[in-house]
């Protein structure tokens, strides 16, 4: 046996398709000169994506292509594709041909049959065209016209065979009457998928009434591919496949750069404001200031010349306009100079795929650098929490990618529930900055406070501050804490007057105190001096005494002597020797 | 109908094909059977003709077009159903 070890391995080529995101997950498109198979339910997106494969490889990759369409006529799937903006038209005369095999409704069906004629007609136009791409669009309505399963399977597997000798990459779409995304071995053409090199499913569904697209790779011989499936929505474009890593792109830009959060104190708190590129995350119940927050951010990117993209969905934002200049933020100045630019995005109908195309189109279009998207809470609203979350995750993805600074507003209210919870804390585990809001009612006041959750890289204060809001713009002021309790708002400044008239009447006590002491200090001064007075005439004294006691006894023996002389006594006893 | 209108009939076949041959001798058959001597039958290959069984749109082999008398009638396969070819070609 000859031993093809030395025989170098190189992974399959790949045909590019052109459809944003396909491409990733396929490591470069559908295989080169093979044939692969795209199955779905209808409406599910098969004839944009193979249209989208011809266009890019006759546009893009000098590969002419022919499309041969069992389902609907040219002229509907030209005027289609119009709306792509795909000039069809004049890609039709040199590096496009269709071919409409639609079937005629009368036609009559007797004993068994093959494709001989398309094979035929395909054989004469791949030469001329020299086409390199050959798709067959809905060919499972031809196929049902075969008299049995095994009539079907012996033409699948002749087309298979036909395409591979002619050097084409081929692609057959097939209908499925079920929209689901079932297993290999349910699909009425599951055979079709074992004998293709790839074989990709498309799925259209509603969940929670919002309609939801994925796409599926089911196989890839010789290739890895990402198995999920991935979320996809038709765009202005065509076909966009989300991809949840930027593989390229990832760790593209990391900037140390700080960017100020337009709240001079908070920029403080975080150590310089945020990271350029960071995702922020502000939480907060009602009312607790988020968007004004966010708005502050959003000023104060204008204020530095730098486009600005607000998506609001709660209001109208010439409300959030007129809102915000009541605290001094003014971004109706950056509205007409078109630095800002605010979209509001009340429908809530949409899936949240489509939000995030939409905003990413709009970042891409109004080159945005700082992005504020007003709350990012409504996502999970349409469609389910999984997907909600699979888009902010992505949403991160390319607003770092795109250096975007961002910041998203979250409700999160008091009476939520658990699940709302835990996605909650999904989405801000993604941000860079997490900044909550809340309110701490106290003697029948509400007042707003602001605490840093976290913040990635920085280092950040760990007190929680009062947020202000007054015309003049949004402040924050230390929260005054005893004995364990925040106090806020009145009581704060009350607690505050207290503790200063407190400290005024200590400082005179302390004063008085002193002055008494002073006195004490003197008095006993004096009291050491006439002591010291004392001792000295005392010591004088005793030195009188002493000198008196002195000169007495020597009168006293001298007269003694005196008076033994006097007596003539005994001069031995005085002298024994 | 008439006994004189001739029928005329084009059969679009696949080189070589087993159920493009089966069509061509059940077709004959049939007309022999049903229509003596009043019949044209126009044999084409799709392999030599492929401009022509385009324009056709022909797509599937083997295809039977009847021409005359109108209506025209398209039959798919190796007309091995001749209750069914008959029905469809007005015949019975």
């Amino acid at each position: 046996m000859q031993s093809h070890r030395s025989r170098h391995v190189v992974p399959p080529v790949k045909s590019a398709t052109g459809i944003v995101g396909f491409d990733d997950i396929t490591g470069g498109g559908l295989p080169y000169r093979r044939t692969a198979v795209v199955t779905g339910g209808p409406g599910s997106g098969k004839t944009i994506f193979s249209l989208q494969f011809l266009t890019h490889g006759a546009l893009n990759c000098k590969e002419p292509g022919i499309l041969v369409a069992f389902e609907e006529p040219t002229a509907r799937i030209l005027a289609n594709a119009e709306s792509f903006g795909w000039k069809l038209a004049e890609l039709r005369r040199k590096d496009l041909f269709f071919i409409d095999a639609q079937l005629d409704p009368d036609v009559i069906q007797s004993g068994d049959f093959d494709l001989g004629g398309l094979l035929a007609a395909l054989a004469m136009e791949i030469p001329k065209l020299k086409a390199r791409r050959v798709v067959f669009d809905a060919l499972n309505v031809m196929l049902a016209m075969l008299p049995d399963a095994a009539a079907r399977r012996r033409e699948l597997y002749r087309l298979n065979e036909w395409l591979l000798a002619r050097n084409v990459t081929g692609l057959i779409t097939l209908q499925t009457n079920t929209n689901t995304t079932g297993a290999l071995g349910q699909q009425p053409f599951d055979y079709m998928q074992f004998m293709v090199d790839c074989a990709v499913i498309l799925n259209h569904c509603v969940v929670q009434g919002v309609s939801q697209r994925n796409l599926r790779g089911v196989k890839y011989r010789g290739s890895g591919f990402d198995e999920d499936e991935s979320p996809f929505l038709i765009g202005k474009h065509g076909l966009e496949v989300a991809v949840a890593r930027t593989r390229i792109r990832a760790d593209a830009r990391v900037s140390n750069q700080r960017v100020s959060t337009g709240v001079k104190r908070l920029d403080t708190m975080l150590d310089g404001g945020y990271y350029r590129g960071a995702s922020v995350l502000i939480t907060g119940s009602p009312g607790t200031a988020k968007t004004t927050l966010s708005g502050a951010f959003a000023e104060a990117a204008c204020e530095r010349g730098e486009h600005t993209l607000f998506i609001i969905f709660d209001s109208e934002y010439a409300e959030v306009i007129r809102n915000l200049a009541s605290v001094g933020i003014r971004l109706d100045r950056y509205v007409k100079n078109g630095r800002l630019r605010m979209i509001p995005a009340r429908d809530i109908t949409v899936s949240a795929e489509i939000y995030l195309a939409r905003i990413k189109e709009l970042a891409a279009e109004h080159k945005a650098r700082c992005l504020v998207i007003d709350p990012v809470s409504t996502w999970s609203k349409s469609g389910n929490d999984l997907t909600a979350r699979s888009v902010a995750e992505r949403l991160v993805d390319c607003s770092k990618a795109e250096g975007i600074t961002m910041v998203c507003t979250r409700l999160l209210d008091e009476m939520f529930s658990p699940s709302e919870r835990s996605a909650s804390m999904q989405i801000s585990t993604l941000s860079d900055t997490w900044i909550h809001l809340n309110y701490l009612v106290q003697a029948g006041e509400r007042n707003r406070a602001l605490s840093i959750i976290k913040s990635r890289g920085t280092a950040h204060s760990n007190q929680v501050r009062e947020l202000i809001l007054s015309a003049t713009g949004v402040t924050l002021s230390d929260a005054y804490t005893a004995s364990g309790e925040v106090l806020m708002g009145t009581q704060r400044s009350e607690k505050e007057r207290t503790e200063r008239a407190a400290t005024e009447a200590a400082k005179a006590v302390a004063k008085l105190k002193r002055v008494r002491l002073d006195a004490e200090e003197t008095e006993l001064v004096a009291r050491l001096k006439s002591l010291q007075t004392e001792i000295v005439a005392k010591q004088l004294e005793k030195a009188l005494l002493v000198s008196i006691t002195e000169r007495r006894e020597g009168e006293v023996s001298r007269g003694r002597t005196q008076m033994r002389a006097l007596r003539g006594a005994d001069v031995a006893v005085i002298d024994p020797k | 109908m008439t006994q004189r209108t001739t029928y005329q009939f084009r059969l679009y076949v696949a080189e070589g094909a087993l159920n493009s041959v089966r069509a061509l001798a059940n077709l004959t058959a049939l007309c022999q059977a049903h229509l003596p001597d009043r019949h044209k039958i126009e044999v084409v290959d799709v392999f030599h003709e492929p401009q022509r069984a385009l324009e056709d749109r022909i797509f599937m082999t083997p295809t039977l077009i009847k021409l005359a008398p109108a209506p025209v009638r398209r039959i798919v396969g190796a007309l091995s159903e001749t209750q069914t070819v008959l029905l469809a070609l007005g015949l019975q």
